[in-house]
């Protein structure tokens, strides 16, 4: 196990270390933008990320509401703790790219308002899981996870249904749009490069979360020996 | 290139940041396994 993940954490490295590359080095100077729009390559490939994760959450979720079972149940906690650190990345180089392009750090158009309130909604599933004692807690928190998703579809929808400030798709947005191959070959490896991360610290989160599940089942067993010792 | 710089510099910053507080909530856990055992 020790030496997959090593073998995994190489290849992420490797691979972010190479995006790290095209994205500086080899993607052309875009001719409008300048420089700024490079921030694209950390951008857009953490928002993709994000919306995976968010998805992973979903299906989880459904499974934890059908099965009941922990081991969906740490699944949908780490894949949502990954998406909101993806999804904050988003939320970050956005506005530091908005500047220079917009003059402004953030307007309220409908793909930045919906992200925003991505953002919260699994900000807020993180702080009941975290926060709530109540013993439907995961099963709540599974219901809040089916509303994030339908928030994730819009935010993706947000520029081909509205007229917003923010860019116009450059992938699979129709007739006028794509990217010189050199910049989508960047944007292709930063993406592989952040898959491979979210997938290893899902993976690393998932093993604590299941180690955190079997201390807590351990402290109930101990309070139970406990307080049938005291009752004799 | 500042703004380059500034946007993948906290990037990284947000990624270790989480890394930082995995690897704390990695070792309470350690610390309440070991109080477990000797209890």
């Amino acid at each position: 196990m020790k030496s997959t993940f090593s073998i995994l954490a190489l290849i992420t490295l490797a691979l972010l270390s190479y995006g790290l590359y095209q994205a500086i080095i080899v993607a052309p100077r875009e001719m409008t933008m300048g420089d700024a729009q490079r921030i694209f390559y950390y951008h857009v490939p953490s928002a993709w990320t994000a919306f995976l994760c968010f998805f992973a959450n979903l299906v989880a979720s459904i499974w934890y509401l059908a099965s009941g079972d922990s081991k969906a149940d740490a699944v949908a906690l780490t894949t949502a703790e990954v998406g909101v650190v993806f999804c904050t990345v988003v939320l970050v180089t956005g506005p530091i790219w908005a500047k220079p392009i917009w003059g402004i750090w953030w307007t309220w158009d409908a793909r930045l308002t919906s992200t925003l309130v991505l953002w919260l909604i699994y900000v807020s599933y993180l702080l009941l899981r975290r926060y709530s004692t109540a013993g439907q807690n995961p099963m709540l928190a599974s219901v809040l996870a089916v509303f994030g998703a339908v928030d994730v579809a819009f935010v993706y929808m947000a520029i081909r249904w509205f007229r917003t400030q923010h860019p116009q798709p450059v992938i699979g947005g129709g007739q006028g749009s794509g990217i010189d191959p050199r910049m989508m070959h960047a944007l292709l490896i930063n993406w592989c490069g952040f898959l491979a991360l979210a997938f290893l610290v899902i993976w690393l989160r998932y093993r604590l979360e299941r180690l955190r599940q079997q201390v807590e089942e351990a402290h109930a067993m101990k309070a139970i020996a406990g307080a049938k010792g005291a009752s004799r | 290139m500042k703004w380059v710089y500034a946007a993948y510099g906290a990037a990284w910053a947000i990624h270790i940041v989480y890394l930082v507080i995995l690897t704390r909530g990695y070792q309470r856990l350690r610390d309440d396994i070991d109080d477990l055992n000797r209890s």
